[in-house]
């Protein structure tokens, strides 16, 4: 569910060159048009979305490079192990 | 090869202030106002710096170069900034483009072209910004074409190519492929066989003068092996943010050095005439002595933070250091328009003159530049955008 989530976010923040429909959660954000100017606007959705902070550690190109990554810091960040999936 | 890479001791380290002082004394000085005047390219002043084997300065002696660290390098840029801001900022934007090559040029092709900068002192220049993306550099809207054979072409529309054509490369930025999205960037280096400049436009601007910082569309075929292979995102944020604040700040400083001496000699002039009476402009002097300080330890101490965090791999790409840097280019061109403005306090009428020795006209034109060159109101946008979601800064 979180991941449907994740994608909602990134159609909404993302500003992808592509349709959101089109990308497998393990493709690159970044050659899929992610800026950093809109990765920090979708991390701002996902912390208010996920009611969470991303601490300084997260801050960082990995985290966004795909739809599995992002979900793999949430699960680090909320303890939710299942978000990773 | 091992042999080699130990040469570089303590006994045998190049002294390249002392290298640039001379350099700066006599070629820089002597052509410094006439560059100025007809917005010229201080070709005196690059030959003085290739014959000092100062264009390959920051390169490994390994590979040619001397090695230096960019503290060193920021102490050359401000040493000639002092007498010629225009020969100081080519010079800083060649290095940051060597730095480019130093730290990502990994592959064999690009060590040897390396090499070649370095035993023939070649000039690199950069074409990062293009005509229609508003000045947004990690944009681009030209792309890499594979022309087959392991060849490409690229057809660029540069909105500024500093010192284009006197350059012997030119780093552009691209799109990776045309499917590309355009903030998939990478960059390729264009010797100057690879390549055709149609100049667009004119460069006659109150400062910077002698960049020659012209609009040119740039066509360029050439080997594939060009390409350096990191993203261009990560270019940037590794090494291009750091090395162009870092550098960019050696040359504002040295011009705000270069106005205070003015503003020195003349208030030492001024005492001399009657002993005993302290001139007016000498508790001026004074104040600005305490701004010059805090200038020179901003931008001396921001050199050794990135020496430092360049083995820091986590500390180089985090938040709380892009804003640094970006602090660093923000106060930094602040704070030389605050110097010059001092400088002239002191010299009065002799400082606002054209044809007095304490002229301040070519570096207050100069010093206007700092905050426009890279707008410093999209810098403090960017700042804003990491503000609210970084942590420690």
């Amino acid at each position: 569910m979180s991941v449907e989530k994740i994608r909602s976010l990134i159609a909404q923040h993302g500003r992808l060159s592509i349709d959101i429909e089109a990308l497998k959660n393990a493709d690159d954000l970044y050659r899929a048009g992610l800026t950093s100017h809109a990765s920090v606007n979708l991390m701002l959705a996902l912390e208010d979305e996920f009611d969470i902070e991303f601490p300084e550690s997260y801050l960082k190109r990995g985290t966004f490079e795909s739809i599995n990554s992002i979900g793999m810091a949430l699960a680090e960040i909320t303890g939710d192990m299942s978000m990773a999936n | 090869m091992a042999v080699t890479s130990h040469t570089s001791t303590e006994t045998s380290r190049r002294d390249f202030f002392a290298e640039a002082a001379t350099v700066a004394s006599t070629a820089v000085a002597a052509s410094a106002d006439s560059v100025d005047k007809e917005a010229r390219f201080p070709t005196e002043s690059i030959e003085a710096l290739k014959a000092s084997k100062l264009l390959g300065a920051m390169i490994r002696p390994e590979l040619g170069g001397g090695g230096a660290t960019i503290s060193e390098l920021g102490r050359v840029i401000e040493t000639l900034s002092a007498q010629c801001a225009s020969t100081a900022m080519i010079y800083a934007m060649h290095q940051i483009q060597v730095a480019c090559l130093v730290h990502h040029g990994e592959t064999p092709e690009l060590l040897d072209y390396t090499r070649k900068v370095a035993a023939e002192e070649l000039l690199l220049a950069s074409a990062t910004t293009e005509i229609g993306v508003g000045g947004d550099v990690r944009t681009s809207l030209c792309a890499i074409e594979h022309g087959g054979a392991g060849r490409y072409t690229l057809t660029k529309e540069a909105g500024v190519i500093s010192y284009g054509e006197y350059a012997d490369a030119i780093l552009a930025t691209a799109r990776r492929s045309p499917d590309a999205a355009n903030s998939d960037q990478v960059i390729v280096v264009v010797p100057a066989a690879d390549r055709t400049l149609e100049q667009r436009g004119s460069w006659d601007t109150l400062g910077f003068r002698g960049t020659c910082s012209l609009g040119f569309l740039l066509t360029a075929q050439g080997p594939l092996s060009n390409i350096i292979p990191t993203p261009y995102a990560d270019v940037s944020a590794q090494t291009m943010l750091p090395t162009s604040h870092i550098t960019w700040g050696h040359v504002w400083l040295g011009i705000a050095e270069g106005a205070m001496a003015k503003a020195r000699a003349y208030v030492r002039a001024a005492a001399r005439k009657s002993p005993g009476i302290t001139p007016p402009g000498a508790l001026r002097v004074a104040e600005a002595m305490t701004v010059l300080h805090q200038f020179r330890a901003l931008v001396h101490g921001a050199a050794r933070d990135y020496e430092e965090a360049l083995d820091d791999p986590t500390r180089l790409t985090s938040m709380g250091f892009a804003i640094q840097m970006n602090n660093l280019k923000l106060s930094s061109s602040t704070l030389v328009v605050d110097i010059v403005g001092r400088a002239m306090q002191v010299c009065g009428i002799s400082g606002y003159r054209e044809d007095s020795p304490y002229s301040l006209s070519r570096a207050l034109r100069d010093a206007h530049g700092a905050a426009l060159m890279v707008n410093n109101d999209r810098i403090y946008n960017t700042t804003a955008q990491m503000l609210l979601i970084a942590k420690d800064v």
